[in-house]
């Protein structure tokens, strides 16, 4: 069948070069059919990606190892599950799937838009088309899945740390949200091809971009939490470049929606809101880049992988023609009115934008100067995690505060008086937590206090808007006050589906500063019998078991913890021995505590012959707040990313309004 | 067997894309609805309408709910309410009908 998914490809190459072709004709030309077609064949790119997929996917799970690809990233134990998570687990796969998802939203984007943005659809589908065919060249003619080869007896399985369950959600959300950055993207460059740099491209791709912006975030949440059960450093986030690939990004999209609210409330930062999505988009290839080519296992050389300057090439090719047009629709994007004020909402939101540029930036250079300074100096110096913290926290903690002031002040501008009046009780709650965090001893890291500090304001700015708009509600006519609160929730989701996605933040931000800036760590050498202290708990090493499972030899390590004269029960932890793939996996065994949130990290650094093993354990406080926060992003981003049906009667009306006719 | 199948997805493809054609061999037009300056400009006024109303709105709740104290709310309200009436007379003097909002 691998004929069948190269000639499948074949075709989405053919059919994405004609809608790249056929679209930019029809739009330039004015040729509705023509237009048409090329939407169609965008459409089409789709099912064909989807049989070439079908075609990889059931070559996996039919263990065939005549493709060079399953051989080499499957083998025949691997469970079920991990043998379809390894679709996207090599290259060639991962980059089918980044086809597969472009087409796909592309077709959708396209289809569900068109009923009242026509005339920007036509560009937009030309610029998906680009997209799509450079992903659609590389399989075809660079790194093809469906290389086929002698079929050898077993394939040479998957890396142990991959077989994990988070490795099955973690990756395809990452590529949602790296895809997903091309909606907004295609829509921008088509608006300004066409000349309508209005307010529709916005309207069109807001949810498209709270979408992929939701998908990088939990994605990264998944990848931390991986990291943190998998690799067993004692961590979860260790500024790898393949993790800020995904968080620059994060952080562009971030920044593109705040101001994208100052666009459409006040008709400002059109310039700096294409910039945004370019950049975005841009850090997307980036990341993909980055994740693929193989430059950060060895920044030597850009041999390790055949994608690598295919993609440097186009990344500079989209920057390069991106930043072209903006530059040729310039007079286009003149905004009509301006700032009025240093204090106003607005202002708050572009000193945010300005902060997350700063951070996604100062990220981008540590990842790239080692590239740089080899390239140089002949000799790769890579900035460390102090590099990193440092700038998490001179523009990290600005953020955070930012985020409880932006949304209490008035749009255009705020008076000093009204000021004092709406900030007195977060000031006062920040202020009271602060005290009363010194006094408990949380004095000992400054920059956690002051986290906590900004945190307990955000909070309080957060729960105050929460309870004057359900009051509000209340007296506007709400039967009750559960639902004078769902009332407030469904007339505007998304503003207070932003304030739950900031309380994400919060719980992320106390989560971090609690587990990075007072945790406690010990190691020590045990034989069976011997104790450790660290914090509170005593930990006993009880005895090492080993049992078989299909693919590996887990050996454990165990522990009886107690806390005083509390027994807290058993711990396990040690290594898995996997097999085919010869290679020993770190297994972390994790206590945690409901009621505070801490955890107990124990890591079996070594385990020798004789049954002694050398422990590293961690106390982590409030470590589990970060996946909480990650419940209630997903949660507010729910919220914000519900249709709202009242909105899109007024966009299809005022289309009407216009002239534009309906399109079938 | 892969070759067939192969066969068929192209020319289901080569059909889909020539749908528009197939389907309008000879249409009355063919030329792409282009918005004229008028409708252009018809567009900017309705969203400075919608924009103007969107923050009369917001304006009006977040100082029913005390985010916006009654001075802030005083100095903002005129301005916007202005912006609203610009854009709506403005519309009205197009002489084209502009829906129920208006």
């Amino acid at each position: 069948m691998a004929e069948l998914g190269r000639a499948a490809l074949l075709v989405t190459l053919g059919l994405v070069m004609y809608a790249l072709v056929a679209g930019a004709a029809g739009a330039h030309l004015g040729r509705r059919r023509l237009a048409l077609s090329a939407q169609n064949a965008l459409v089409a790119a789709f099912f064909s990606t989807l049989v070439a997929s079908a075609v990889l996917l059931g070559a996996l799970l039919r263990h065939d190892f005549s493709f060079t690809y399953v051989a080499r990233t499957t083998s025949e134990d691997l469970p079920t599950a991990y043998t379809i998570s390894a679709f996207w687990g090599g290259q060639e796969g991962s980059l089918l799937l980044w086809l597969l998802v472009l087409t796909g939203f592309g077709a959708a984007a396209v289809r569900l838009n068109r009923g009242w943005a026509r005339d920007l659809i036509v560009w937009v589908v030309p610029v998906f088309a680009a997209v799509a065919v450079f992903f659609a060249f590389l399989l075809v003619a660079v790194a093809s899945p469906f290389v086929m080869q002698a079929a050898p007896a077993d394939g040479a399985g998957m890396t142990p740390s991959l077989q994990n369950p988070y490795m099955l959600a973690h990756p395809p959300l990452l590529y949602l949200g790296y895809v997903g950055l091309t909606v907004p993207f295609a829509f921008c460059l088509g608006a300004l091809l066409a000349g309508r740099p209005d307010e529709r491209w916005l309207v069109a791709t807001r949810r498209w971009t709270l979408f992929a912006w939701t998908a990088l975030g939990i994605g990264q949440l998944l990848g931390a939490h991986w990291a943190y059960v998998e690799v067993g450093w004692g961590g979860y986030y260790a500024w790898d470049p393949v993790e800020n690939a995904a968080l620059m990004p994060w952080l562009a999209a971030t920044a593109f929606l705040h101001s994208v609210m100052v666009q459409e409330k006040r008709g400002i930062l059109r310039v700096w809101n294409v910039l945004l999505v370019i950049l975005a988009f841009s850090l997307s290839l980036f990341g993909t880049f980055l994740t693929r080519s193989g430059v950060v296992n060895s920044i030597h050389s850009f041999t390790q992988s055949s994608i690598g300057p295919w993609f440097l090439a186009f990344i500079a090719l989209t920057v390069a023609i991106s930043l072209a047009v903006v530059f040729w629709r310039l007079p286009l994007l003149r905004s009509q009115t301006r700032l009025e004020s240093p204090v106003s909402r607005e202002a708050a939101f572009l000193y945010n934008n300005l902060l997350l540029l700063a951070l996604c930036l100062t990220i981008l250079w540590g990842v790239v100067y080692p590239l740089i300074s080899e390239a140089v100096r002949g000799e790769a110096v890579v900035l460390g995690r102090a590099y990193y913290d440092f700038f998490l926290r001179i523009f990290g903690l600005p953020l955070l505060l930012l985020m409880g002031i932006g949304p209490l002040i008035a749009w255009r501008r705020a008076s000093f008086a009204s000021l004092v009046t709406t900030f007195r009780w977060p000031v006062l709650a920040a202020l009271a937590t602060g005290a009363a965090l010194l006094v408990l001893g949380a004095g000992s890291s400054v920059p956690g206090l002051v986290a906590y500090t900004f945190s307990a304001f955000v909070a309080a700015t957060i729960v105050m808007e929460f309870a004057r708009g359900t009051r509000a509600r209340k007296a506007l006519g709400a039967s009750s006050w559960p639902n004078a609160f769902f009332s407030l929730l469904g007339r505007n989701r998304r503003r207070y589906g932003g304030y739950v996605v900031h309380a994400s933040i919060v719980l992320l931000a106390v989560g971090i500063a609690g587990s990075s800036a007072f945790d406690k760590a010990a190691d020590a050498k045990l034989r069976p019998g011997e104790s450790m202290a660290v914090g509170d708990y005593n930990l006993r090493y009880e005895a090492l078991d080993e049992r078989q499972t299909s693919n590996a030899t887990e050996i454990r390590a165990q522990l009886a913890v107690s806390r005083g004269d509390r027994d807290l029960g058993t711990l396990e932890a040690g290594k898995n021995a996997y097999t085919v793939e010869q290679q020993l996996s770190n297994e972390v065994g994790i206590r945690s505590d409901p009621l505070t949130g801490e955890d107990l990290f124990v890591i079996t650094e070594q385990i020798d012959p004789d049954g002694t093993v050398y422990f590293r354990v961690f106390v982590k406080p409030l470590v589990n707040l970060i996946w909480i926060a990650g419940l209630v992003f997903v949660m507010g981003s729910l919220i914000a990313l519900w249709p709202d049906a009242r909105e899109q009667r007024r966009l299809v009306e005022r289309t009407r309004e216009i002239g534009l006719p309906a399109t079938r | 067997m892969a070759l067939v199948l192969a066969a068929i997805l192209a020319v289901a493809c080569v059909v889909a894309v020539a749908l528009p054609f197939i389907r309008e061999p000879e249409p009355e037009s063919d030329s792409l609805h282009e918005l004229d300056e008028d409708e252009r400009r018809r567009l900017e006024l309705l969203e400075a309408r919608d924009r103007s109303l969107a923050a009369l709105k917001e304006l009006e709740f977040d100082h029913r709910t005390g985010t916006i104290s009654d001075e802030d709310y005083r100095a903002l309200v005129g301005p916007l309410r202005r912006e609203a009436a610009t854009a709506l007379r403005a519309l009205d003097g197009e002489g084209r009908p502009t829906g129920e909002r208006t």
